[in-house]
């Protein structure tokens, strides 16, 4: 594996503070779902800052999708959330990572939780589920500050329907108008309910879930502690997370 | 170097001498696990080291203490790219917990509470090299970090540094650990940037 150098063939503008970008890198065949790609950017007297993102789109996709949130302080993600444009290039290497993958011969249900742009991967998941034919019943809850920062906002509830599956949104700051759901940051009370709903949908006798958590340090260290105290057992849990401590 | 990126300048403008290739400095703390925090408490905490005839030195926690322990200032390098210089820990030398060790194998296994694993050559934990380490920064280790102890190896990538170890097994061949299993460097020198399986 070496860096290539991708072209950037499409941009979406995610959220106000975020952005994915749609990179066609040579010889790319594809990912494993949840995996990730290092981005590396080089300045005229050779100075270079490399960063991971991860990829939210499907594993056979042709394209490789990363979306980047800005980090204010941040030296790679504002040169690629406000700098970038379509037709630009960037060097990658990948797919990386071995260990927060989902693979489609995995046949147990899939329990996703999301901390802002931790959804990507998720993402990636969710679209390589649909696209494998795969049946195991999967379900997604996804913390977000408030509507404009939904990632995927128009595709999410379409993508865990074609899934078979649910996506459930916690707001944690603003809700949409009308909105019939809880408001406020996820305690482990709430998470522990919606593991146990998905539990109870998936009926008797399912397979234990495999469980993936990707978010802030601080947010996938409640979820996943909320899990092993409701009984979970630990080494089903997949965890990335970002960001200090 | 690569292609050069049109607009994109850096902000890191001098070259920093402690920075390996491909690091940038952070004054946070960022966390890598695979999984949920293991929750250990130091009085069922404990450290063995088996030896490749299978036997067995075990130290209790209080056993652990009653050990000399060292300070170490030094830099660390996390395979994510980022790197923390001057951390400040506390903890008992590897020479200390191997001095009655009988061994003629070459590599150990590092073995954590949660069952991770990660694989380290036995001189890259000798001679003033590695740790046990139970407190940062004048506190004792957060469990997101590794507590209550965790291996030390801060010439390696920080993965290497096996949080919340319980124990050292002897091996005569270099097998790989959780960690270089799903993709990362069977060895891991920050310097010459070994971070994934397809580095030389």
């Amino acid at each position: 594996m070496k860096w290539e150098v991708a072209d950037v063939v499409a941009i979406h503008e995610e959220t106000p503070t975020a952005r994915t970008l749609m990179l066609r890198i040579p010889g790319w065949a594809g990912a494993l779902a949840g995996q990730h790609i290092d981005i590396r950017l080089t300045a005229p007297d050779g100075y270079q800052a490399a960063r991971s993102y991860s990829l939210s789109s499907a594993a056979s996709d042709e394209l490789a999708a990363v979306s980047v949130e800005l980090m204010p302080d941040g030296e790679v993600s504002p040169y690629l959330v406000r700098g970038i444009s379509v037709g630009d290039q960037l060097e990658v290497i990948g797919p990386l990572g071995g260990w927060f993958v989902w693979r489609p011969e995995q046949q147990e249900p899939i329990r996703m939780i999301g901390g802002g742009s931790g959804v990507a991967p998720l993402v990636s998941i969710l679209r390589t589920h649909i696209a494998s034919g795969n049946t195991a019943p999967v379900s997604l809850l996804y913390s977000v500050r408030s509507p404009e920062f939904v990632y995927f906002r128009d595709e999410l509830e379409s993508l865990t329907a074609s899934a078979g599956g649910e996506v459930t949104i916690q707001y944690t700051r603003h809700a949409p108008p009308a909105w019939q759901g809880t408001l406020g940051r996820l305690d482990a009370a709430r998470i522990t309910e919606w593991a146990d709903a998905g539990t109870a949908a998936s009926g008797a006798g399912a397979a234990a879930p495999s469980t993936y958590i990707c978010g802030p340090t601080r947010f996938v260290e409640l979820a996943s502690d909320a899990l092993v105290a409701s009984g979970v057992d630990p080494m089903t849990i997949r965890t990335e997370r970002f960001g200090g401590a | 170097m690569g292609i050069v990126t049109p607009g994109f300048f850096g902000k890191h403008r001098e070259a920093d001498p402690k920075l390996p290739p491909g690091q940038y400095e952070t004054k946070d703390f960022p966390v890598l696990s695979a999984g949920p925090t293991p929750n250990i408490h130091a009085g069922e905490w404990q450290f063995s080291i088996t030896n490749e005839s299978g036997d067995v030195k075990r130290w209790t926690w209080d056993e652990f203490m009653a050990l000399p322990i060292e300070t170490v200032d030094t830099d660390i390098h996390c395979v994510t790219r980022w790197s923390k210089f001057g951390t400040s820990w506390r903890g008992v030398s590897l020479d200390t917990l191997f001095a009655d060790v009988e061994t003629d194998a070459g590599y150990t296994m590092a073995h954590s509470y949660g069952g991770y694993t990660t694989n380290v050559p036995l001189e890259d934990l000798l001679d003033g090299k590695a740790w046990v380490a139970f407190e940062f920064g004048g506190e004792p280790l957060d469990p997101e970090h590794g507590g209550p102890a965790r291996l030390l190896v801060p010439h390696l990538y920080f993965w290497k540094s096996a949080k919340w170890i319980t124990g050292l097994t002897m091996h005569e061949t270099d097998e790989l650990g959780f960690w270089e299993v799903n993709g990362y460097h069977a060895y891991g020198d920050p310097w010459k940037e070994q971070r994934y399986y397809y580095d030389s």
